[in-house]
């Protein structure tokens, strides 16, 4: 299979995904359509296609993560492509290295494409700026968090057929998650209604100003969502005390069997884990027919193919019109 | 030595109101006598074998004095060292500089300021005048020896960028400076409220996910130390006063004769948090650039002489520093060469302050401040004269900077008006077309 065989019908023309924020209605629709047409190709990410034989992706790691790498490698193997993992627990100065030359000197090992994860916000930018290949955000800091966005969204729209309409509730840590950033501006580009729900210490202030509504009160909103996305307390990014307890959590924002009654019949929960059983949500709504927590995991990987596939797409086609 | 005449050029001395066409003349290094220019445009005939230095269409200012400028020698000499953070500011127009103490080690004794003061005098440039430490290793529990440190040249103290949070050390330092009527110069931010930050706490840090520094932090913190200050009665000058909230408190203050004075810089009066949106270091700032409305604030502050100084907060950094992550890049600018320019920008071209306001800011505000005979161009003052063309389009290189660091937002970008001569003592130190001629 070769790139032009690909459905690509919507515009793209991106070297870098660094975040859903910059992207366009049609653009996020393009991702989405691609990643429908993977999943039928590859017979849900089980098959392999060699759309990026000879390519390189570097997986550079700052930041700890078993899902997202594992799914990231996962995805470029799976359109044939070389992985190298390159893990660092700490920021590059405790080497004594900056971040921007670990990252030039792995690209010299011959690197087409970078994926990056980093506790601080900006720093795949930073890369985009500094190196010649493309970039793919994984995780900045509490910033963004782009495939996981997608995935989210992706999700929704084969379980519900739409994104346009839908009332979307984003519960639980919004300051410090990205996945949150993501997710709200994925969502309110494709038409739904968006509202952050959680402790009144973890939802900025000016949060609205992106378009979204706030609310404290989950069993206020719960008869009007069509979805929620229950984000992970994220305990280490909390400085000091955002909540009193655990238990006055789980009882204000967790998930259970009581609020899933309350809610509508066909509601999609969906948390992008690791999940805290009994916190963000009780193992019976985990794992009970609401959840579609497991897609999101498959849907990741296609999401992923389906990034990859389009930035590959457009560097090759740089490249030969430069050669 | 041969006199100097300064020929032709607007004379402004905001310390007495002067702003008018004239001759100044210059003997032994001092000002000798101002010669105006009648109103038909004549003039009192220049003696022969003066050194005369044509100034018409351009500006004659006391020369520019700067209250905060880090130095970064000992201890940090990648970022920074006298002499060429001396030459930086001759560059940028300013004749006069007091050193911050925040070398390492810290300026908490007499023979570390001692040691500024000597390093000042092989360089050769600008006036520099150590600030010694408030408390030990900027620490904040222990007094430094401050009677040892104004032995050693101290004209004020300050802790750099550590506020001293603990109120009782705040209070002792304010009482015990009353001796030397030296003024405090207070980094006035609640640490508590400032950590992990890394910009101004407001939408633009909630859409890029950073962690924010709210207005608070600093409002606080201003407050107190104005309760501090009535208490004892002793002089605390603020440091970077960035938010409308300190800004109203200060007037109010200054209003009820309080002594508090205040500074800000020309970069917080031109730039919001929205320069954050590509993650650059090099508008990272502490305190942080914030928004349009307390920019307007600190406007008003300038025009009603709440705030009393204008200080380019100078912090070089070396390249390497600021070429990481966003939350491990240090904080600051190195801002000697543009101060001026972006004063210019942000005040005289929207029509926020004449050149006399601006120029007092610059000059006899901060001097009243630290004590300084110099600021004004009275006759027996000493011969410190900043000449500017007010017209002069330039573009900022930072590459070509005096300076070690060129770490400045303003790379590549166009301004208008520049210093083009720096006088100290009588003697030309800088000149922008000859680079730094020595006359």
């Amino acid at each position: 299979m070769q790139f032009n065989d690909l459905p690509v019908t919507g515009p793209w023309g991106e070297r870098h995904l660094l975040g859903l924020e910059t992207l366009s209605r049609d653009q996020l629709t393009t991702i989405l359509d691609l990643a429908d047409y993977l999943r039928e190709q590859t017979e849900n990410g089980t098959r392999r296609l060699e759309l990026l034989r000879g390519l390189v992706v570097a997986n550079l790691f700052f930041e700890n993560s078993t899902r997202t790498r594992t799914s990231f490698s996962l995805a470029a193997r799976r359109l044939g492509a070389d992985t190298v993992d390159f893990t660092a627990s700490s920021s590059s100065l405790s080497k004594g290295e900056t971040f921007i030359d670990t990252a030039r000197t792995i690209e010299a090992m011959g690197v087409d494409m970078v994926i990056c994860r980093h506790r601080t916000p900006g720093a795949p930018h930073l890369l985009a700026e500094h190196l010649t290949s493309c970039v793919l955000n994984a995780g900045d800091g509490t910033h963004e968090h782009p495939t996981q966005g997608l995935l989210d969204i992706f999700t929704i729209r084969r379980h519900l057929g739409r994104i346009e309409g839908l009332t979307v509730a984003l519960v639980g840590d919004i300051r410090h998650s990205r996945v949150a950033r993501s997710n709200i501006h994925g969502l309110l580009k494709l038409g739904a209604r968006v509202i952050v729900c959680g402790p009144s210490t973890l939802i900025p202030a000016n949060i609205s100003r992106l378009g979204v509504e706030v609310a404290w009160d989950f069993d206020a909103i719960l008869p009007e969502v069509d979805c929620v996305n229950l984000l992970r307390v994220q305990f280490e990014r909390q400085r000091g005390a955002f909540f009193p307890s655990i238990a006055e959590y789980a009882s204000l924002f967790g998930m259970n069997g009581k609020r899933i009654r309350r809610a509508k019949k066909d509601l999609l929960v969906l948390a992008p884990g690791p999940i805290n059983r009994g916190v963000e949500l009780t193992p019976e709504v985990a794992d009970g027919p609401h959840s579609v927590i497991l897609d999101q995991v498959t849907n990741g990987l296609l999401i992923r193919m389906a990034c990859l596939s389009l930035l590959a797409r457009e560097r090759t086609a740089t490249q030969a019109g430069i050669s | 030595m041969t006199d100097m005449w300064i020929t032709g050029g607007r004379v402004i001395d905001p310390s007495v109101g002067l702003d008018a066409i004239a001759d100044l003349q210059i003997s032994d290094g001092k000002i000798a006598a101002l010669h105006l220019h009648a109103d038909s445009g004549s003039s009192q005939p220049v003696p022969a074998g003066v050194h005369i230095v044509e100034a018409t269409g351009l500006i004659v200012s006391p020369g520019l004095i700067d209250l905060h400028v880090s130095l970064r020698e000992p201890g940090f000499e990648e970022d920074e060292v006298t002499e060429t953070g001396t030459a930086a500011a001759l560059a940028g127009g300013f004749c006069t500089i007091a050193a911050q103490s925040d070398t390492s080690p810290v300026v908490d004794n007499r023979s570390a300021a001692e040691f500024i003061r000597l390093q000042a005098d092989r360089a050769g440039n600008c006036r520099v005048h150590p600030l010694g430490a408030v408390t030990r290793q900027h620490e904040g529990a222990e007094l430094a020896e401050i009677g040892q440190l104004v032995a050693g040249g101290a004209v004020a103290f300050s802790d750099a960028k550590n506020p001293i949070s603990n109120s009782e050390v705040m209070r002792r330092a304010l009482e015990y400076t009353r001796m030397f009527d030296r003024p405090i110069l207070h980094f006035s931010m609640v640490p508590e409220l400032m950590e992990g930050g890394v910009m101004h706490e407001g939408f633009e840090a909630t859409r890029l996910g950073l962690r924010g520094i709210p207005a608070a932090a600093q409002d606080i913190m201003t407050g107190r130390d104005i309760a501090l200050a009535e208490l004892t009665e002793g002089r605390v000058h603020l440091m970077c006063v960035t938010t409308k909230g300190s800004v109203e408190q200060i007037r109010k203050a200054r209003s009820r004769g309080i002594r508090v004075t205040a500074d800000v810089t020309p970069h917080h009066l031109l730039l919001t948090d929205q320069v954050m949106s590509t993650f650059d270091t090099l508008c990272k700032c502490n305190p942080p650039f914030r928004t349009q409305d307390h920019i307007d604030a600190l406007i008003e502050g300038l025009q009603d002489g709440t705030i009393s100084a204008i200080s380019s907060d100078h912090q070089p950094h070396a390249f390497e520093k600021k070429q990481v992550e966003l939350d491990a890049a240090p904080f600051g600018i190195c801002s000697l060469e543009t101060a001026l320019a972006v004063c210019i920008r942000a005040l005289i071209e929207p029509g926020h302050l004449t050149w006399s306001q601006l120029l007092a800011a610059l000059t006899s505000g901060p001097a009243e401040i630290l004590g300084l005979p110099s600021g004004n161009l009275r006759p027996g003052s000493p011969a410190d004269i900043t000449i500017i063309d007010p017209g002069l389009e330039w573009t900022v290189d930072a590459r070509a900077f005096q300076s070690r660091s060129r770490n400045t937002p303003f790379h590549r970008q166009q301004f208008r008006g520049r210093a083009v001569t720096t006088i100290v003592d009588g003697q030309i130190r800088w000149n922008l077309n000859q680079d730094s001629a020595r006359g």
